[in-house]
C-alpha cells in the first residue's frame, strides 16, 4: 500500500501528454510477438498513407494528421491500456487490427463516443449499425469471407458439394470461432460435411492437427489463422502434400509472409481478399515521391506492395475519405469524433473515387448507411504464384450469401442489444 | 528515529498482538488507507484507473492468494491463470443468471448483485482449487507444479469447449453487462473511474486484512509448519490433509476473486486462452517471488513492480524519448527480465526483505552505533 504514493507520483509524470490540435488517428499496432508478421506490414501501410497525405496534400482539408503509435503485442490488456492512453488526445477513429481488442473496445468506444473501423475483422454483427452506432466493419466481414470461400468451392465442384468434406482449421480464439456458425448454416444448406479443428494460440505446433487432416482426408481445408500460425499451417500442408489449390485461407492468412517461407511448396495456395494485391498502382508513384524517397517510410520499409501493407494503406484511405466526408457535412476542417462518425456513416466508395486516389480497381464499391455499417460483402480469391512470387486474383469480387448471413447478423446483434440494454435505432 | 518501540507501551495482550505494533508503522498504515479511500478516488481519471490502479489492485489480490499457497504453505502452483478463469466464468454466470436445462425446460437463477457474484465466484474457485489440490497430498515440489500445470491447461480447454460457461456466444467471449452496487455502475462501459477503483479497493482491503490475520493465526502457523517440514508438522499434530486443502481453498478463493474482478471490472470482456493463459500463471508467480514469499506486503510490492514498471518504461521510452514502439517493447521485456534477475541475486527474499532491512536501518538512523 505504501507504493500507492509512488504510483501517484509516477502517474503525474505520465499524464503530462501534450494537447494536440491536429486530426489524431491513433495506430494500435503490434510489431512484437507471434503476430508481428501480420502487424508490421499493416502498421507500416497505415502510417505511410497518413505520411503521404501530410506530405502531398498538407493534411486533410488543411489539417495535419497526427498518428500516435501504441504497441499492443496483440494482447487485449495492452490494447486497453493503449486505448485509454490515446483516447484523451482527441482520437478520431480506432482500427485495432485485433478481434480480441475489438471485442474489448466495442463497449468502451460506444460509451466514449469514438468511432472504430474494423475492416475485415472484429465482431461481424457490428454490421448492424442500429445496434452498433459507433462500430464499422466495411467492406467485408468474416461471415462474408466464409460464404465466399464456400461459393468458390461450389464453383469448382460444378455447383454440387453435397458430401464434400470441408475442414475449418481455426485459431482457437474469438477471431477463429467467428465463421463457425456461418459455415454450419451453409453446411446445412449445401449439404457438405464440416469438421472443425482448433489450433491454440500462437500456433507454432500443429503436428497433431495435420495428422488429423491426413487421416480424415478432407476435400478442402479453410483456414482462419494469423501470425505465425499461417506459416506453420502452410508448411505442414506442404509436408503432407495436401493439394494447395484446395487450401483456402481467410484474408488474414494470405500475405507474403505466410507463403514465402514455404517456398515452392506453397505454390497454388489460395486466400480470400477484399482488396487487390501488388504495387502496380499510381498511388505507389506518389508514395515513392513523397514518402519512400524522402526517407519517411515507417518501419524498416521492406513491406511495400505486400498484401497486408496494402490493407494498411486501404484502411488509412478509408478513414481519410471518411474524414473528408465529415469535413464536408459539418463545414469545418477541425472535426470531432462525433463528426467523424457521421463521415463514416455517409461514406461512399465508388470506382471513380478509387481511381482519383490512384487505386483503380483496388477494392469493391460500397456505400455505408445507418442500417448497414458493413458494406455489401464482396470478396475475391487470390492465388499464390510461388515462381513469380506474387498473388493473383483468380475470381471477380463475389458477393456473399446474403440470405444466410443477414438473418445471422440480425439475430446476433439483437442478442447483443438485449444483453447490453441498447435500443436499436437510427438517429 | 523511525520505527522505534521506545516509549510505545502496551498494557494488554490485545494491544501487543495487533497487526502493526509500532506506532509509526500504524500511523503510516492509516495514512495509506486514508489516501487510498479518500484522496485517490477524487483525482483519478480513466487512464490511471485502467492502466495502473485496476491492474495493480487485482494482481495484488491474486498475488496474496498465491502467496498463501506458495509462500506460506510451500505448495508450488502454476495453475493461477486457470483458477482466475474459473473465477471469471463463475462470476459471469452468476451476474447473468445461472441457467440449467432439465428435460428441455430452462430453469434460471435471477442475476445476482455483482458484489455477491464476485464472492460466489471466489467460493466456486475455492472448491475447484481444493479439487486440484488433492494431488498435493501425495506429491510435492516440482511434481506438484506439473500437476497444477495440468489444471491450468485443463481449465483453459474446458472454458473453450463448454458452451454453457460462456452462454453459447458465437465467439466464445464473455462480456460483462452493466451491473452496479447501490445504483452506481461498477462493470460495463459507463462505469466511472472512481467506482471501479473503489470497488476493487474494498475487496483488496478486506482480503488483505483477512490474509494478514489468517497467516498470523493458528491456520497460518499450520501452513508454515507444513511448509518448513511436513513430517515434523504431522508429528506435532498438524493434519496435513486439512492444512494443505485449506491453503488451496483460501488461495483459490483469493485468486477466484481476482479473476472475477479482472474480467468483470477491468477487462469487461474476456477470452479464456488469451486472458487466462499460462503466461498469467507465471506473471503472478513472478510477482510473488519478486515481492517476497510469505509476506502480504511482498504481494503488494511484487504486483506493483510488475504492473507499474512496464507502463513506466513504455511511457519513458515511447512518449518521453520518442523511440519506435517495437524497439521500446523489446527493450521493456529485456529490462524487466534483467531487473528481476538482478533483484533475485541481490535480494533472494524479494522486495519484502528489502523493506524489512530498510526498516531495521531506519530504527537506528541517524545513530547506527
Amino acid at each position: 500500500m505504501k507504493l500507492k504514493l509512488a504510483t501517484l507520483a509516477l502517474g503525474a509524470v505520465m499524464a503530462a501528454a501534450p494537447a494536440m490540435a491536429d486530426l489524431v488517428f491513433p495506430s494500435l499496432s503490434y510489431r512484437t510477438g507471434p503476430y508481428a508478421p501480420g502487424g508490421i506490414p499493416f502498421a507500416d501501410g497505415y502510417a505511410d498513407y497518413f505520411t503521404l497525405i501530410n506530405e502531398r496534400d498538407g493534411g486533410i482539408g488543411g489539417e495535419k494528421i497526427q498518428m500516435p503509435e501504441c504497441e499492443t503485442a496483440y494482447n487485449t490488456e495492452k490494447g486497453v491500456e493503449c486505448y485509454e492512453s490515446t483516447k484523451g488526445l482527441g482520437s478520431l477513429v480506432y482500427q485495432p487490427l485485433s478481434t480480441g481488442i475489438t471485442y474489448q473496445l466495442i463497449p468502451k468506444v460506444t460509451a466514449d463516443g469514438i468511432p472504430m473501423l474494423t475492416s475485415g475483422l472484429g465482431r461481424t454483427s457490428a454490421k448492424n449499425g442500429t445496434v452498433f452506432p459507433w462500430v464499422f466493419n466495411f467492406p467485408a466481414n468474416y461471415w462474408d469471407g466464409a460464404s465466399v470461400a464456400i461459393k468458390h468451392i461450389l464453383d469448382e465442384q460444378g455447383g454440387d458439394i453435397s458430401g464434400t468434406k470441408i475442414t475449418l482449421l481455426y485459431h482457437n480464439s474469438a477471431y477463429g470461432k467467428e465463421p463457425i456458425r456461418t459455415l454450419e448454416q451453409l453446411s446445412e444448406k449445401h449439404g457438405f460435411e464440416l469438421s472443425l479443428i482448433p489450433v491454440d494460440s500462437p500456433g507454432q505446433e500443429q503436428k497433431s492437427q495435420w495428422l488429423q487432416i491426413r487421416r480424415e482426408r478432407p476435400d478442402y481445408v479453410i483456414m482462419w489463422g494469423w501470425g505465425v500460425m499461417n506459416q506453420v499451417a502452410i508448411q505442414e500442408a506442404s509436408n503432407i502434400r495436401f493439394p494447395m489449390d484446395k487450401f483456402i485461407g481467410i484474408w488474414w492468412s494470405g500475405s507474403e509472409n505466410d507463403v514465402v517461407p514455404v517456398g515452392d511448396g506453397a505454390h497454388g495456395y489460395k486466400a480470400l481478399t477484399f482488396h487487390n494485391m501488388g504495387d502496380d498502382y499510381p498511388l505507389y508513384d506518389d508514395l515513392k515521391t513523397y514518402v519512400f524517397d524522402k526517407g519517411l517510410a515507417a518501419g524498416a520499409g521492406d513491406q511495400h506492395g505486400s498484401a497486408v501493407y496494402n490493407r494498411g494503406l486501404y484502411g488509412a484511405m478509408l478513414v481519410v475519405e471518411a474524414a473528408k466526408v465529415a469535413q464536408e457535412i459539418h463545414g469545418t476542417s477541425k472535426i470531432t469524433p462525433e463528426m467523424m462518425r457521421d463521415g463514416l456513416e455517409s461514406l461512399e466508395i465508388t470506382e471513380e473515387t478509387m481511381t482519383a486516389l490512384g487505386l483503380p480497381k483496388f477494392g469493391p464499391e460500397f456505400s455505408v448507411t445507418c442500417e448497414n455499417h458493413g458494406g455489401n460483402g464482396y470478396a475475391a480469391i487470390a492465388q499464390w504464384d510461388a515462381k513469380a512470387g506474387e498473388w493473383n486474383l483468380i475470381t471477380d469480387y463475389v458477393q456473399s450469401d446474403q440470405e444466410i448471413i443477414q438473418p445471422l447478423i440480425e439475430a446476433d446483434s439483437m442478442a447483443y442489444a438485449e444483453e447490453s440494454g441498447i435500443e436499436p435505432g437510427c438517429n | 528515529m523511525f520505527y522505534r518501540e521506545a516509549g510505545d507501551f502496551k498494557t494488554s495482550y490485545v494491544d501487543d498482538g495487533q497487526t502493526f505494533p509500532i506506532r509509526f508503522d500504524r500511523y503510516r498504515y492509516y495514512a495509506v488507507l486514508v489516501v487510498a479511500f479518500a484522496v485517490v478516488p477524487f483525482v483519478i481519471n480513466d487512464y490511471w484507473v485502467n492502466s495502473i490502479f485496476l491492474p495493480f489492485l487485482i494482481y495484488a489480490i491474486a498475488a496474496i492468494g498465491l502467496n498463501i499457497l506458495t509462500g506460506y504453505c510451500g505448495q508450488v502452483s502454476l495453475g493461477t491463470g486457470g483458477f482466475m478463469a474459473v473465477g471469471a466464468y463463475a462470476c459471469y454466470k452468476f451476474m447473468t443468471g445461472v441457467d440449467i436445462w432439465i428435460g428441455g425446460e430452462q430453469y434460471a437463477l435471477p442475476p445476482i448483485n455483482i458484489f455477491f457474484s464476485v464472492i460466489l465466484a471466489g467460493i466456486v474457485t475455492a472448491f475447484v482449487g481444493m479439487l486440484f489440490g488433492l494431488p498435493s497430498l501425495r506429491i510435492k515440489g516440482f511434481y506438484l507444479a506439473v500437476a497444477t500445470l495440468a489444471a491450468q491447461f485443463f481449465l483453459v480447454w474446458l472454458f473453450n469447449k463448454w458452451e454453457w460457461s460462456f452462454n453459447y456466444s458465437a465467439s466464445g467471449q464473455i462480456n460483462a453487462p452493466e451491473r452496479g452496487v447501490f445504483g452506481v455502475a461498477v462493470t460495463g462501459p459507463n462505469t466511472h473511474a472512481w467506482a471501479a477503483y473503489l470497488f476493487c479497493l474494498v475487496f483488496l482491503t478486506i482480503l488483505a486484512i483477512m490474509a494478514r490475520n489468517l497467516t498470523r493465526g493458528s491456520m497460518g502457523r499450520k501452513w508454515m509448519a507444513i511448509r518448513d517440514m511436513d513430517i515434523a508438522a504431522e508429528i506435532i499434530g498438524v493434519n496435513p490433509l486439512r492444512a494443505k486443502l485449506s491453503a488451496f481453498a483460501v488461495s483459490s478463493f483469493y485468486i477466484g476473486i481476482a479473476g472475477a474482478l479482472f474480467f468483470a471490472v477491468y477487462l469487461g470482456a474476456a477470452e479464456v486462452g488469451e486472458a487466462f493463459g499460462i503466461s498469467k500463471s507465471f506473471l503472478v508467480l513472478f510477482m510473488v517471488i519478486v515481492g517476497g514469499l510469505g509476506s502480504v506486503f511482498g504481494s503488494f510490492a511484487g504486483a506493483a513492480f510488475l504492473v507499474l514498471l512496464p507502463v513506466l518504461l513504455k511511457n519513458v521510452l515511447v512518449s518521453g524519448l520518442g523511440w519506435p514502439t517495437d524497439l521500446a517493447a523489446h527493450l521493456e521485456i529485456m529490462i524487466v527480465g534483467g531487473l528481476i534477475v538482478t533483484f533475485l541475486i541481490l535480494e533472494p527474499h524479494g522486495l519484502a526483505q528489502l523493506w524489512r532491512v530498510i526498516k531495521e536501518k531506519l530504527r537506528l538512523w541517524p545513530f547506527p552505533h
